[in-house]
């Protein structure tokens, strides 16, 4: 059971990205008497990548954009090749990484079958045998003769994805397949994740999505701008990645120019323990009016904890104020805070805290949900 | 080796993209297949009336018109593998970026449909043969032999331009010239006979298409025609258009695996 499914061993990727294209002789040759084809840019796409992925793993790549997720796929999956370094993979492969690979607007849906089907090594005669449910699981019955492109996005995606799961290969690579698709199409996926967690099927699976991430994965790498950071557990893959998002957040929020108005508030986590954050909220106003903060604690859209300043701090001017928020109460999940500032007199909105700061709650037990902790006070009744 | 490239995988797919192509060719057009049949039927109508009946070239040869049809078809066919399969890898674009398929099957495609449309063709070939009252000799058994050295001169070509097409489009501009070139390099519309120095006629014989059109004139239409044996008697210059058609085919299959490898990012 525990045989390497995957090796990576050194792999670089450097991709040249020439300033202009020159996708003409002209170019090629005007370059050559200026002394060599020097003007392209080296991009390092990945640099020393190194791991192994045992069979039967469910395997994620978490990244941010342009940190070499989907280069590392296609090398995976031999679309492109390494400048050094070697991939061994055993077992049979997938060899799409996308949905939908090949599809033809001008075909049938029909057509296209077979032709999706050829793709993953299927003759005519097995496309045949499997045709009626395919179609039935995309649920396109009466849309089957017509073209493919007179689908809407939707149908396409369903049927490109009733096709994929009918690969017969041990390893799979997915790239982003959560990202396409309603709920229903979402639930539909992760039935069949389930389907080949069962099957012990080994899947590397690159994705943004990290409850899914968490949900799924027995193991995770994190790319960081071409290099693999860590490698371990999904969960603390994922909190990594949350992390060195909020982190990049806020830098791009210290660049923006702050706009004119008087009154400014941002909130930050000072410190972080196990059951507490502290908040600490500056301030800052150009007259004298008298006023307090109002933090709101949000999760997935909705404010499920509020609380101001008054009447044990009331503000003027600069400063810092300081709350001790305690996270105890909250069930697992994404969380923000939002800061407002309010003139104490008439409780006029003077100014919000646009970036807001952001938290996560881990949590195991993943029988409870919403945003407060309940106690268990349940009892057998009859 | 060969186990691998045909592999079960390989011949579905390729044999699904081969009929994928085939059916997008004429889509939306009203006529549909039968274009296959009537562009060369057309075509060569303009040139038997153009050089047969008003400019009364005399080719030296019984079913002068027939004579014509099997030069302008061979051509055509030489044609469509290379010009067709030219950008073939670009079109396929999303295949490529996307899937990893041997990048040869996408050409190989694209020239099978070449083929597709000369097996047509010749179905126009025999009812002229049938009408001009042309008599089969044996000789036609070598026929074969000579489409597929067309066919492998043109796929070497093919390979070739497919891949230099990834990294520069100028490919098809310079291709259409020297298209134009060997067209008039290949005695298709003048008799080899109008060609005063025999000098002239075995540079004209280096070109494994003129040595494989008048070859397959001579097995098809008549053997009063000059082939390769006529012109040359060195053992040395008759291999020259073999070692041409060699050269290339290598040529096009090295520059060809070399260039695949980065055909994901090129493009």
């Amino acid at each position: 059971m525990n045989n390497i499914a995957i090796k990576v061993v050194g792999v670089k990727k450097t991709f040249k990205l020439p300033h202009e294209k020159q996708s003409s002789l002209k170019g090629v040759v005007i370059n050559v008497f200026k002394g060599g084809s020097r003007s392209y840019e080296k991009q390092q796409a990945l640099k020393d990548i190194s791991f192994e992925v045992k069979e039967g793993d469910f395997f994620g790549i978490v990244g941010r954009n342009g940190s070499g997720k989907s280069t590392l796929l296609k090398l995976l999956a031999g679309i492109y090749s390494p400048d050094s370094g070697s991939i061994q993979i055993n077992g049979k492969l997938t060899p799409f990484i996308e949905l939908g690979v090949g599809f033809n607007p001008e075909l049938t849906g029909r057509e296209n079958i077979f032709l999706n089907g050829a793709l993953l090594g299927f003759n005519r005669n097995e496309v045949k045998a499997m045709y009626n449910d395919i179609v039935e699981f995309a649920e396109l019955e009466r849309f089957m003769e017509q073209k493919l492109k007179n689908y809407s996005s939707g149908m396409q995606v369903r049927l490109a994805f009733s096709i994929a799961i009918r690969a017969r290969s041990d390893i799979l690579l997915l790239d982003e397949v959560l990202a396409v698709g309603d709920a229903a199409f979402q639930q539909k996926c992760f039935n069949y994740f389930e389907d080949l967690k069962q099957q012990k099927k080994t899947v590397v699976f690159v994705s943004h999505d990290m409850s899914a991430i968490r949900r799924f994965c027995n193991s995770a790498i994190y790319l960081n701008s071409g290099n693999l950071t860590m490698h371990g557990k999904p969960s603390k893959i994922a909190d990594e990645y949350v992390d060195e998002n909020i982190e990049s957040a806020h830098k791009s929020k210290n660049n923006k120019n702050e706009a004119s108005s008087p009154y400014r508030v941002s909130t930050k986590i000072a410190e972080r323990t196990d059951n507490e954050l502290l908040l600490k909220t500056s301030y800052q106003s150009d007259n004298r009016d008298e006023m307090y903060v109002g933090i709101s604690v949000i999760k997935d859209g909705l404010s499920v904890a509020e609380i101001n300043s008054l009447p044990l701090v009331k503000l003027r001017g600069n400063g810092l104020t300081a709350y001790t928020l305690d996270t105890s109460i909250f069930n697992g999940g994404v969380y923000y805070v939002t800061t407002a500032l309010f003139r104490l007199e008439n409780r006029e909105l003077l100014c919000v805290d646009k970036d807001q700061c952001e938290f996560v709650i881990k949590q195991q037990d993943d029988t409870k949900g919403g945003a407060l902790k309940l106690a268990n006070t349940w009892e057998h009744v009859k | 080796m060969f186990k691998r490239i045909f592999s079960k995988r390989n011949r579905v797919l390729l044999a699904e993209l081969v009929r994928t192509d085939f059916k997008l060719r004429y889509q939306g057009s009203v006529l549909g297949y039968t274009w296959s049949l009537l562009r060369p039927l057309l075509l060569f109508s303009i040139l038997y009336l153009v050089f047969i009946k008003f400019l009364k070239v005399n080719y030296g040869v019984p079913h002068s018109a027939v004579y014509l049809l099997v030069g302008i078809i061979l051509w055509n066919f030489f044609l469509e593998v290379t010009s067709g399969s030219l950008s073939s890898i670009v079109a396929r674009g999303d295949l490529i970026r996307k899937i990893s398929i041997p990048r040869w099957i996408i050409v190989i495609s694209s020239s099978l449909s070449g083929v597709i449309s000369l097996l047509l063709n010749f179905i126009v070939i025999a009812v002229f043969m049938i009408l001009n009252h042309v008599s089969l000799s044996i000789d036609i058994l070598w026929l074969p032999l000579i489409l597929a050295e067309i066919y492998i001169f043109a796929l070497g070509l093919a390979l070739f331009l497919s891949a230099a097409f990834v990294r520069y489009r100028d490919i098809s501009y310079i291709w259409e010239v020297i298209c134009q070139a060997l067209f008039y390099l290949t005695p298709l519309l003048y008799p080899v006979s109008r060609l005063k120095w025999p000098i002239i006629k075995e540079v004209l014989f280096m070109s494994p298409l003129t040595q494989a059109v008048q070859s397959a004139r001579y097995v098809i239409v008549t053997h009063r025609t000059y082939v390769l044996t006529d012109v040359s008697h060195s053992f040395f210059v008759r291999a020259i258009p073999f070692f041409i058609l060699i050269a290339v085919l290598i040529i096009g299959i090295s520059y060809f695996r070399k260039r695949a490898r980065t055909f994901a990012e090129d493009l």
